[in-house]
C-alpha cells in the first residue's frame, strides 16, 4: 500500500521533472559511486600507511635483512627481524588447517547429504554460533582451561616419557609450560573449523539435483553419490572454502596470542612458546616507543598483508566462478 | 565410473557405505563436544562471576580489587557502546552505498575490481584494520580515542555490510525495477522506495552480522580506542579520549596478574558472548524470515 502511494506521489511531481529525475539520477548514481570508491581508497591507503610507516625499518636492515633476520630485540641491541614471527605464524596456520582440514569436511558432508533434515538445522545453527564466539572469548577458555590441562594431562607425561627414553629429542620436543605452538595450534584449528564447515556446505548445496539423481540412477550407493557426484563438482568451492580459512588462520590475533607464549626468539620447539605475527604487534604495539621498533613492528604488519592479500586473491579466483556470496557467513 | 568396473560385490560397497556414515557421524560430535565444551565452560564460569557490581562500579586501580573494594566494569559496557555505534554510524552509509553499487549498476566498469578489493578486505586481518586506523585518527589527532576505535570496528564492518547489501538487493528480483521504470520513477526512486523496503530484512541482517563480528573484534581496539580504567570526567571523554571496550578490557584482564581481576575476566567473557550470541541469533531468526517468505 505504502509503496502504491509513493509511486502516484512520484508520478504527480511531474513540474520538478529534469530535478527530479535527471539530477537525482546523477547525484544517486555520483553518491554510490563515491561510497564503492571508498573502499578501493580504504584499501589501497592500508597498503600504502603500511609501507610508508615501515620504510624506516626496511631501510635500516634491508628488505632481505628483515625478511630473514632471526634476532628481535627492542631492548638494547635495536636489531629486528621477522623471520622469527613469518615462521610461527606459517607453522601454527599450517598445522592448525591440516587438523581442521578433513573434520570439518566431514561435518559439511554430514550436514549436507547424510543427517535428517532437522538434526542437520541444529548442528548448522550451532556451527554458525560457533563462528560467531569473539576469539577473546575463546582466549579466556584456553588461558584459565585448556591450558593448564594440557600442562598436566599431556605435556608433562610426554615430558617425563621423553626425558627417561630419548634425552636428545628434548631440545625439539620443548618446555612443556603448557603455552606453545602446539596449545595455541590446536585453539586455532578448533577456531577456523567452523567456518570451514560453513563453506563446504554451501559449496555442496549449491550442487544441482540432477548431478545426484544420474548417480542414483546408476544404482549408486550413497556415499558412492557423494564421491562421485557430489565432491567432484564442490570441489572448487571447498578448496577456496579452505583458502579463505587459512587466511583467517593467519591473521587470527587473540586467542593466538593468549596462548603461544610469546617468545621472540628461535629456535621454536613442539610445546614450547613461540611467536606469531599478529601476537607481537599486540604485544608490542602499545608499549613501541622507539621510532626504529615502531616501523618495524608495522614492516611485520606489511609482510602480514602481503602474505593474506595473495591468500585471499588466490581464494577469489578460485571463488569467481563457484560462489555468489564470495565466502562470507550467512 | 571406474567405480562401477571394479570387482567390488554390492555387499561391499553397502559395508563400505555404512562405514562411511559411522566414520562421519562419528567426526561430527568428536568436534561438536570440544566446542559446546567450550561454551559451556564460559557461560558456567561467567554466570558465577556475575554479581550486581559489575554493572554499576568502575574498575579503578588492581589495588582496589585486592583490596577486596568492589569493582565492576560499567565504564568498558559504555565505552563499548559508544565505540560500537561510532562504528555503525560510520561504516553503515559506506557499506550501505558500496552495496547499491555493486547491485543496481551491474555493469559499470568500477565495480569487478570493487567486488575483489571488498572481498579481500574482508579478508584482512583486523589488526590491520587497527594499524591503519592508528595511523590515519590516532596519530593526527595525538591521542588514543574512542572515535579511533569506531574507525577501526567500522574498517571492518564495511565490507561485510556491503557484500549483504549487495546480495540482499540481488534477491529482489529485476522485474520489480522494471515494473518501477515503467511507471516513470526515476532510478533512485525505484532502488529507495521499491528494492530497498523489499529487501529491507536482509538489509537488516546484513547490519546485524557485521555489527556482532566487530563487536567481538578486540585487535584492532588494542591501540586505538586504547583501554582506560575509570569512566572520563565527562561525556565527550568518551568519544576524544581513551575509553575501556568489552573486548579489550576482556584480554587486559586475562593476562594481568591478579586473581580478583581473572574473575572480572570471566564476567566480561559471558557479557560479551551473551550481546554477540544475542545479536547473532536474532540475525539468523530473521534470515529464516526471509527465506520462508
Amino acid at each position: 500500500m505504502i509503496m502504491k502511494d509513493k509511486q502516484k506521489e512520484g508520478i504527480s511531481k511531474k513540474p520538478l521533472g529534469i530535478i527530479y529525475r535527471w539530477l537525482g539520477d546523477r547525484i544517486f548514481f555520483t553518491l554510490a559511486f563515491a561510497l564503492g570508491l571508498t573502499i578501493i581508497v580504504l584499501s589501497v591507503s592500508m597498503a600504502w600507511v603500511l609501507s610508508d610507516e615501515s620504510s624506516l625499518a626496511f631501510k635500516e636492515f634491508g628488505i632481505g635483512g628483515f625478511l630473514t633476520g632471526t634476532t628481535w630485540n627492542p631492548g638494547v641491541g635495536l636489531k629486528f627481524g621477522a623471520l622469527p614471527f613469518i615462521l610461527g605464524t606459517m607453522v601454527t596456520s599450517v598445522a592448525a588447517l591440516a587438523i581442521a582440514f578433513l573434520p570439518a569436511i566431514a561435518i559439511g558432508i554430514f550436514i549436507a547429504e547424510y543427517a535428517p533434515k532437522w538434526i542437520g538445522s541444529i548442528i548448522d545453527n550451532l556451527i554458525h554460533l560457533i563462528a560467531a564466539i569473539p576469539s577473546v572469548v575463546v582466549g579466556i577458555w584456553g588461558i584459565f582451561a585448556f591450558a593448564p590441562w594440557m600442562r598436566e594431562s599431556v605435556y608433562i607425561p610426554v615430558f617425563n616419557w621423553t626425558a627417561n627414553n630419548w634425552p636428545s629429542l628434548l631440545p625439539v620436543l620443548g618446555n612443556p609450560m603448557g603455552y606453545g605452538i602446539a596449545t595455541a595450534t590446536i585453539i586455532l584449528a578448533l577456531m577456523i573449523i567452523p567456518f570451514t564447515t560453513v563453506l563446504t556446505r554451501d559449496a555442496i548445496s549449491k550442487v544441482p539435483r540432477e548431478q545426484r539423481e544420474a548417480a542414483w540412477a546408476l544404482g549408486a550407493t550413497r556415499w558412492e553419490v557423494i564421491r562421485m557426484a557430489v565432491l567432484p563438482y564442490a570441489r572448487g568451492g571447498i578448496l577456496a572454502g579452505v583458502m579463505l580459512s587459512f587466511g583467517r588462520a593467519i591473521g587470527e590475533t587473540m586467542a593466538v596470542a593468549m596462548l603461544i607464549g610469546n617468545k621472540n626468539t628461535l629456535p621454536f620447539t613442539i610445546i614450547g612458546p613461540a611467536a606469531t605475527m599478529p601476537s607481537v604487534i599486540i604485544n608490542e604495539f602499545r608499549e613501541a616507543v622507539g621510532s626504529l621498533h615502531v616501523s618495524s613492528l608495522m614492516g611485520i604488519g606489511l609482510v602480514l598483508f602481503v602474505i593474506s592479500l595473495t591468500v585471499n586473491l588466490i581464494a577469489a579466483y578460485i571463488t569467481r566462478k563457484l560462489s555468489a556470496t564470495g565466502g562470507q557467513l550467512v | 565410473m571406474k567405480n562401477f568396473s571394479e570387482h567390488k560385490t554390492l555387499w561391499q560397497r553397502n559395508l563400505w557405505d555404512r562405514f562411511m556414515v559411522a566414520l562421519l557421524t562419528f567426526s561430527t560430535i568428536m568436534v561438536m563436544l570440544p566446542l559446546l565444551i567450550i561454551i559451556g565452560y564460559v557461560v558456567v564460569n561467567g554466570i558465577s562471576a556475575l554479581n550486581w557490581d559489575l554493572f554499576t562500579q568502575e574498575l579503578g586501580s588492581p589495588a582496589r580489587a585486592m583490596q577486596g573494594k568492589s569493582t565492576g566494569l560499567i565504564h568498558t559496557m559504555l565505552g563499548t557502546a559508544v565505540v560500537d555505534l561510532l562504528a555503525i554510524i560510520i561504516a553503515a552509509p559506506v557499506g550501505l552505498g558500496a552495496g547499491i553499487m555493486l547491485s543496481e549498476y551491474p555493469d559499470h566498469k568500477l565495480n569487478p575490481i570493487l567486488r575483489v578489493i571488498n572481498d579481500t578486505l574482508n579478508g584482512m586481518p583486523a589488526i590491520l584494520k587497527g594499524l591503519l586506523a592508528f595511523a590515519l585518527i590516532v596519530k593526527p589527532m595525538g591521542t588514543f580515542s574512542g572515535l579511533s576505535g569506531g574507525f577501526a570496528l567500522a574498517f571492518v564492518m564495511i565490507p561485510i555490510i556491503a557484500r549483504s547489501t549487495e546480495s540482499a538487493l540481488m534477491s529482489i528480483p529485476w522485474s520489480i525495477r522494471e515494473a518501477g521504470l515503467a511507471i516513470g520513477l526515476p532510478r533512485w526512486r525505484v532502488v529507495l522506495s521499491t528494492v530497498m523496503p523489499a529487501a529491507r530484512t536482509g538489509l537488516v541482517t546484513g547490519f546485524l552480522i557485521a555489527f556482532a563480528r566487530a563487536a567481538g573484534e578486540a585487535a584492532p581496539l588494542m591501540f586505538t580506542s586504547f583501554g582506560n580504567n575509570y569512566l572520563p570526567n565527562h561525556w565527550t571523554g568518551m568519544i576524544l579520549g581513551p575509553v575501556d571496550t568489552l573486548p579489550q578490557r576482556l584480554y587486559s584482564l586475562a593476562i594481568s596478574p591478579y586473581k580478583e581481576w581473572h574473575e572480572l575476566g570471566w564476567a566480561a567473557g559471558i557479557v560479551l558472548l551473551g550481546f554477540v550470541v544475542t545479536l547473532f541469533i536474532i540475525a539468523r531468526m530473521l534470515t529464516r524470515e526471509k527465506n520462508y517468505d
